[in-house]
């Protein structure tokens, strides 16, 4: 990126989307072109990696190697897709990803931050902001702080090789979805809950019947992050699940990658590991796809002061 | 915060019902806050003053994990040494870069939604995914890059290979996954209100000026809040490294986490890995300390009620 870029922003421009007339004389020409050369090389760019995963799923061995490299596999295996899969576990490690790991901490975190949301949001109680100020103070703390004495405790337990270190803590709530959760909360009207209290409505009732249903859309930003966090998680897996059979996804894959040259697999390896990192891909891209709105929006939810 | 000049008094019976029910609505936090968050934190204190290799109890040993970490580890040093180079430079490169997409992406274009989720999107992919696309792409044997580069008949770049090149390519990779950043940015940079930049332009302000002196002290509280979180995510950044190269080449990207990690479950030294913690948390506080002293000096929050 080059510096002059703000330069080009504003000229003849008012940022914030404001719809003036571009100048219209050849330096305003020459800075529109500019301008989108700029994106559609950076937009082009950042596509990049991924063609280059997809496309190179579909070559054989005398194309991964080649110089210069080969963009357009001619010809196209789509078969590696489907080989690749059914050589591994994989779809073990997807019913793991899902069921065990990403569907359950969904639903937990949703249902935990929403009510202690609700409390740090729609009630007003002595002590509320102090106690509100630790729980985004955590957020501080690096994870390796809590990792060891945490993997202790759970060793303990015996919830080693389980799914439960990994969901459990988050039944009880996560400090960044219950910052996001109670600054929505806390524009919803303060008369919807006061008249319903005048009713003689108990708190559990409002939140229930009022606050919820009208927070669908940041319960949703709620659900669709920490789904897609479970998915994309590495770390936490990795820590706590060392059986082969219990591998999510992303543990599945970086095994093969580790043992590509010493399976016996050499031929077709590279091929079928780019194929089945785009098959992973894919759900977060039809999620991303339908959800973008809300998922933006929600990115500004958290990001913004409010 | 605490309101400072209240003073204790008694609390009507209605006051007690709400702090109770209070209580009740965020009492998972206050659970999960006891169980996971401050026992655990008690713990690895106590363990960083003990030899513990969960094989038998531990052994208390005073002060020796740092006294060992400070003078008798040389991978300390660099440890130290790779991660603030890291964060030194990933944390404002990424905001900068985010922001100056952001402001692209904030002019007349047409197709800003497409190119939005372009730039967006990289943030969201599995690390494990981002780890073997990059790795592919930038190898020297097999990567488009250098393949590229080879059939021009230059010399190839031993991205991750090379450990002059190693942090700045992963400080690269970083940089594609700011799509959330830029996103804020945008977010931000159009509630920037218009009336001053139509007021500016009529006093005679140049687009530059206007960038200057408007839309960037307008945007500081969001820039502030992304430098913070950047620099204790970058801090704490594990998951590339470890897939992509594994603390190499030559230890060059040997960061804090991935010399925590090894010294904890490869080693086994849970003591001396939670002693090397806390000395991380220390200076995640340090360094969030003095960026947020220091931003009362440079962030306006003029726009804010």
């Amino acid at each position: 990126m080059t510096v002059s870029a703000p330069s080009h922003v504003a000229v003849g421009q008012v940022p914030g989307g404001a719809e003036q007339a571009p100048r219209s004389s050849a330096w305003g020409w020459v800075v529109t072109t500019l301008k989108y050369v700029v994106l559609i090389t950076l937009a082009a760019s950042f596509l990049l990696p991924f063609y280059w995963m997809a496309s190179s799923a579909l070559k054989d061995d005398s194309q991964i190697y080649t110089v210069p490299p080969v963009w357009i596999p001619i010809p196209a295996h789509w078969e590696n897709y489907w080989n690749a899969w059914q050589t591994y576990d994989f779809n073990l490690y997807i019913t793991n990803t899902l069921f065990k790991y990403a569907l359950p901490v969904t639903l937990a975190t949703v249902v935990s931050c929403s009510i202690v949301a609700y409390g740090f949001a729609r009630i007003r109680w002595r002590g509320r902001d102090l106690l509100f100020s630790l729980c985004m103070a955590t957020m501080m703390i690096p994870f390796q702080v809590t990792m060891v004495p945490l993997f202790i405790t759970f060793k303990k337990l015996g919830w080693i090789n389980t799914y439960l270190p990994l969901v459990v803590p988050y039944s009880f709530g996560d400090a960044y979805f219950i910052f996001m959760l109670r600054q929505f909360f806390k524009q919803i009207p303060r008369e919807l809950s006061d008249a319903a209290r005048m009713d003689g409505a108990n708190e559990f009732d409002i939140m229930v019947r009022i606050i919820i249903p009208l927070a669908k859309p940041a319960l949703t930003v709620v659900a669709l992050f920490q789904f897609m966090w479970a998915w994309n998680d590495y770390l936490g897996p990795l820590i706590y699940l060392n059986r082969q059979d219990l591998y999510t996804i992303a543990l599945g894959v970086e095994n093969l990658r580790r043992t590509i040259g010493t399976r016996g697999l050499d031929y077709l390896a590279y091929p079928y590991l780019m194929a089945v990192s785009t098959v992973i891909t894919l759900p977060i891209v039809i999620i991303f796809f339908f959800a973008q709105r809300t998922f933006i929006e929600g990115i500004s939810l958290t990001g913004l002061k409010g | 915060m605490a309101i400072s000049n209240v003073k204790p008094r008694r609390m009507s019976s209605a006051e007690w019902r709400n702090v109770l029910t209070g209580l009740l609505f965020v009492s998972p936090w206050v659970l999960g806050f006891l169980l996971w968050t401050a026992y655990p934190l008690v713990s690895s204190l106590y363990y960083s003053f003990t030899h513990y290799d969960l094989l038998r109890p531990p052994t208390f040993l005073g002060l020796k994990n740092y006294i060992e970490i400070f003078t008798d580890d040389p991978h300390f040093g660099t440890a130290m040494y790779n991660t603030l180079y890291y964060v030194g430079l990933s944390a404002p490169l990424g905001m900068l870069s985010s922001f100056l997409v952001a402001s692209l992406l904030n002019t007349r274009i047409v197709g800003r939604s497409v190119f939005r989720a372009i730039f967006f999107f990289p943030a969201i992919v599995p690390a494990i995914v981002t780890a073997m696309v990059w790795q592919f792409l930038l190898s020297v044997q097999y990567g488009a890059i250098n393949s590229t580069l080879q059939s021009m008949g230059l010399a190839t770049i031993p991205f991750l290979s090379n450990p002059t090149l190693a942090k700045p390519s992963l400080i690269l990779i970083h940089m594609w996954t700011q799509g959330n950043a830029m996103v804020i940015f945008l977010a931000t940079l159009q509630e920037v209100p218009r009336s001053l930049y139509e007021a500016a332009t009529m006093d005679g302000a140049n687009a530059l000026r206007r960038l200057w002196h408007i839309t960037i002290p307008m945007c500081t509280p969001v820039i502030l809040f992304n430098l913070v979180m950047s620099f204790i995510g970058g801090f704490q950044n594990f998951t590339l490294p470890w897939l992509l190269t594994q603390g190499g080449p030559n230890n060059a990207t040997e960061f804090y986490s991935l010399y925590l990690y090894r010294n904890g479950f490869k080693f086994l030294r849970m003591g001396k890995a939670s002693a090397l913690a806390w000395i991380l948390f220390l200076v995640i506080v340090i360094f969030t300390v003095i960026l947020f002293k220091s931003s009362g000096r440079w962030v306006y929050y003029g726009g804010e009620e």
